[in-house]
């Protein structure tokens, strides 16, 4: 009985362990495509800026759309332990620092704060000027300055 | 005849150990520039601060803090912690105060030191401070630099020395590994090149010491010279500096295509890499700096890291698996 009891008080553990294990990889890999996705919209901006694309007002706000959705869904997605590198199979040359955990507020309050900026410069873009102002203004104080603090580099 | 032959030898083996001892002092004497080596000179302060700028000093030597936007970069006082194989050194302060910083440097002192590596008094500074690379300065850049750092504020408070592991703790010993390592004058422009692949080499290996980083080292802290901007690990082994070679500058995770030079420029204008990434880590500190240079001085280092041959660097750590 008490061996019964055991194993599947085991078998429990295990599944749970492994459950855990996985939710760990899933909100790595959600992460990190919701910045890949985020990465791609801000080529399409910087393209326009460069001339490299024709100006698109309906794609730049599809590129704040996608900044809005990220940043809304991004501080549920670094529970405790899942500090990456265990979830290998979506590893890949960033990591998050030890700081996201540490700091976990400032980290945060930085996502409400990009919010704020993609919807505000999503209502302030006309042209490929304002653009400039808007995407520049994002990429320093937003992406760059929480990369600053929050990510590092694992691999060149 | 059979009691002095111990002795005799016991004479010779400790003749030979002082002369090593003296070979030793004389092969490891701090190097310095005298005053009389400098001409009367009036400094362009503006020029400093494009040194200044170049040379990213306030990365290290500004006063550090949790948050890095509040890091006032006119206040070098110095503190931050580098840790890295041979022990950790703490960033000195280069503040103009008179007792804890450089306040009370004369001019030939700072050129030492940027040249030589050489404090004041003969004191052999640790290569963690690039002078391998400022040693490719102009002597005119250096005066300018100098008097600009004169105006920035003075912060008191000395830094503590560094704490390395012997036998790197015994400051003598780093006069052989500049015999081995320090080697170069100031930089000699290739007359075949343009002016712009040239500005950009000097920006590029002189006061940026770009290689300083994104290089690999050899066991005893020397950058491995066949794989110079080829990337490594950061002195503290944590993470990964990348190739900036050809080789290294891909756009996308697998694609074909290097960097091209206005990708390169823009990045050091707005950090923004060609795939929409914006660089995050110590290279952010950088773009900090790279950003207030010139849009010819950027464009010229781009001109350069994009005309570098591709290297193959030390391939990354397989990411730990669990």
């Amino acid at each position: 009985m008490i061996r019964t009891i055991s194993a599947v008080a085991s078998v429990a553990a295990i599944a749970l362990g492994l459950s855990v294990a996985i939710a760990q990889q899933d909100v790595i890999k959600t992460r990190k495509d919701l910045m890949k996705a985020n990465g791609d919209q801000a080529k399409i901006g910087a393209d326009m800026i460069k001339g490299a694309k024709p100006f698109d007002l309906a794609a730049v706000h599809k590129m704040f759309a996608a900044f809005q959705n990220a940043a809304q869904k991004m501080p549920d997605l670094y529970p405790a332990g899942s500090q990456n590198e265990s979830g290998s199979p979506v590893a890949d040359k960033f990591s998050p620092t030890d700081k996201v955990w540490s700091d976990m507020a400032d980290f945060k309050s930085r996502f409400a704060k990009f919010a704020n900026d993609a919807k505000a410069a999503d209502a302030s873009v006309k042209d490929v000027d304002t653009l400039k102002a808007a995407l520049g203004n994002i990429g320093k104080n937003d992406c760059g300055a929480c990369h600053r603090i929050y990510r590092v580099e694992k691999k060149g | 005849m059979g009691k002095s032959l111990p002795r005799r030898l016991g004479v010779i083996v400790g003749v030979l150990i002082v002369l090593a001892l003296a070979a030793f002092w004389i092969l490891t004497i701090p190097a310095t520039v005298p005053a009389s080596a400098l001409p009367p000179y009036t400094p362009n302060l503006a020029n400093g601060k494009t040194m200044f700028n170049a040379g990213g000093c306030a990365s290290c030597h500004a006063v550090p803090n949790a948050d890095p936007d509040k890091v006032d970069p006119t206040r070098l006082g110095g503190g931050l912690a580098l840790p890295c194989p041979f022990g950790t050194f703490y960033v000195p302060n280069i503040s103009p105060d008179p007792k804890d910083g450089i306040g009370g440097w004369s001019e030939a002192d700072f050129v030492s030191a940027m040249w030589n590596g050489t404090a004041p008094g003969g004191r052999h500074l640790y290569p963690a401070f690039p002078y391998t690379s400022f040693r490719h300065m102009q002597l005119a850049d250096l005066r300018d630099l100098f008097a600009y750092l004169k105006t920035l504020p003075p912060v008191p408070g000395a830094v503590r020395p560094p704490d390395l592991v012997f036998p790197f703790n015994i400051r003598r010993m780093v006069g052989l590994w500049k015999l081995l390592f320090l080697h170069g004058g100031p930089f000699v422009a290739d007359p075949v090149k343009s002016a712009q692949w040239n500005r950009g080499a000097y920006l590029v290996n002189g006061p940026a010491h770009c290689a300083e980083c994104h290089s690999p080292r050899n066991p005893l802290g020397a950058i491995i010279e066949s794989e110079r901007f080829a990337g490594g690990p950061t002195p503290d082994g944590k993470d990964w500096v990348p190739n900036i070679t050809p080789a290294g500058l891909r756009q996308g995770d697998n694609a074909k295509s290097p960097w091209s030079e206005g990708d390169i420029a823009s990045f050091l204008s707005d950090g923004m890499t060609p795939d929409g990434d914006f660089v995050g880590g110590a290279m952010a500190d950088v773009i900090r700096n790279t950003s207030q240079l010139s849009k010819d001085d950027r464009a010229a280092i781009a001109a350069y890291i994009a005309a570098l041959p591709p290297r193959q660097g030390p391939t990354p750590p397989p990411q730990k698996k669990d």
